[in-house]
């Protein structure tokens, strides 16, 4: 069967694309990777979302899943690895099956960026965590260490500032991009040791991480005794299976304005891998809706 | 079969001690991925009758955690012959988890 509309990605842009493509009385199917929620699942608390004063991210995802099932979209938990083009005919392909789609809306979010260190992989849950509200309890009273300057890097360090015993927060260079109040506040605590112009170079590990090498852009390299290292340096949007659909910019976000239009008709990008300013739940449920409205005009105008 | 939860007093049993290979899954209530990966547990351990599958909450078990090192969850941990083969971290596919337990 052809689908009016093929969502890649089951996050909260993907899954308001389904809840708005099949009220509009479109045939969906949303290709999911793992489970869907999509980063939200790691917020305990979501208190910016219209209307809900407070609501846990795991609550939002189901509920939000739940949503979109009711209303009769097909979930599939497969990972769209390819989106191929011949001419108006659209496959979209996983590691099982191909799907063909009239229109196909990318929701794929993004991933933590990571540091590029040799045993990185090998560590993550030895020592290494991109998640502080996720991990940052199992270390109270230990040393741990925050990489990256902007504003997730600050608010990673004050998080943990209040569990662990000493926090280092190294950055590659001598300014932050993060908010200054953040920052005011975390200079004011004893706890966190500010790094500035380094970087982190190596992990050294037994079964888990003990220290890190950092190293200064004077060259100097200085050896940290830490039970946790916190990666904060941004993230990677999740595009690179789609270049050949959709341009990508520098960071690899896929260029699509507040239509979330790209340059292939019937190709659609919402959430967090378009490039925009605003990265939040709310603005990526928003992108779902746009989307979804602007393929279900495509289809109507190319019927 | 489904996923069993197991306790510090029958960690051993249950666990060490079992003929299958076991895959632990240590979470928490107050953790996302890891309410989300339950149900995807859940229907793995329906299809695969050769693993048994056993959950740790590790706010009531904090020794087990401590024993074995947690320090993330999610986190599977592949146990054959009472030694761990392997262990993962995060929310993974229900693809990722029968591979795990391959090992």
């Amino acid at each position: 069967m052809k689908y009016d509309v093929i969502i890649i990605g089951g996050g909260p842009a993907g899954l308001t694309a389904a809840v708005y493509a099949r009220r509009s009385g479109k045939s969906v199917l949303l290709l999911e990777a793992k489970s869907c929620g999509g980063q939200i699942i790691n917020t305990p608390d979501i208190e910016n979302y219209p209307v809900e004063m407070h609501i846990s991210g795991y609550d939002f995802a189901t509920r939000l899943t739940e949503q979109a099932r009711a209303l009769g979209a097909e979930i599939v938990l497969e990972k769209a690895t390819d989106l191929r083009l011949n001419g108006s005919e659209k496959t979209v392909t996983t590691a099982k099956n191909a799907y063909e789609g009239r229109s196909v809306i990318i929701a794929t979010g993004s991933a933590a960026r990571k540091l590029g260190l040799e045993n990185e992989d090998a560590l993550v849950g030895r020592g290494v965590s991109y998640c502080a509200t996720c991990d940052g309890n199992f270390f109270r009273k230990k040393k741990v260490a925050v990489v990256g300057g902007g504003n997730t890097a600050l608010e990673d360090a004050l998080y943990l500032a209040d569990l662990a015993d000493t926090v280092y927060l190294i950055h590659r260079r001598d300014a932050f991009r993060g908010e200054d109040a953040t920052l005011a506040r975390l200079k004011a605590r004893e706890n966190v040791r500010i790094i500035y112009n380094s970087t982190v170079t190596a992990l050294r590990a037994d079964k888990r991480l003990r220290s890190i090498e950092v190293t200064n852009k004077d060259g100097s390299v200085a050896e940290l005794e830490i039970n946790g290292l916190f990666v904060a340096v941004g993230r990677i949007p999740e595009n690179r299976n789609f270049a050949a659909a959709v341009d990508l910019d520098e960071a690899g976000y896929a260029v699509a304005g507040e239509n979330c239009r790209t340059r292939t008709p019937g190709v659609f990008v919402a959430g967090d891998n378009r490039t925009k300013d605003v990265r939040q739940l709310v603005t990526a449920a928003a992108d779902g809706a746009v989307a979804a409205t602007e393929a279900v005009k495509y289809l109507n105008e190319t019927r | 079969m489904a996923v069993v939860k197991v306790t510090a007093d029958t960690f051993e049993a249950e666990v060490l001690n079992s003929e299958k290979t076991v895959i632990a899954d240590f979470n928490a209530d107050w953790c996302g991925p890891c309410r989300m990966l339950a149900p995807i547990l859940e229907s793995v351990s329906e299809t695969m009758d050769d693993v048994k599958f056993v959950s740790v909450n590790i706010d009531d078990e904090a020794e087990l955690a401590e024993e074995y090192d947690i320090v993330s969850i999610p986190c599977l941990i592949v146990f054959k012959d009472g030694e761990e083969a392997d262990r993962s971290v995060g929310l993974v596919s229900a693809d990722e988890i029968a591979g795990l337990a391959d090992v």
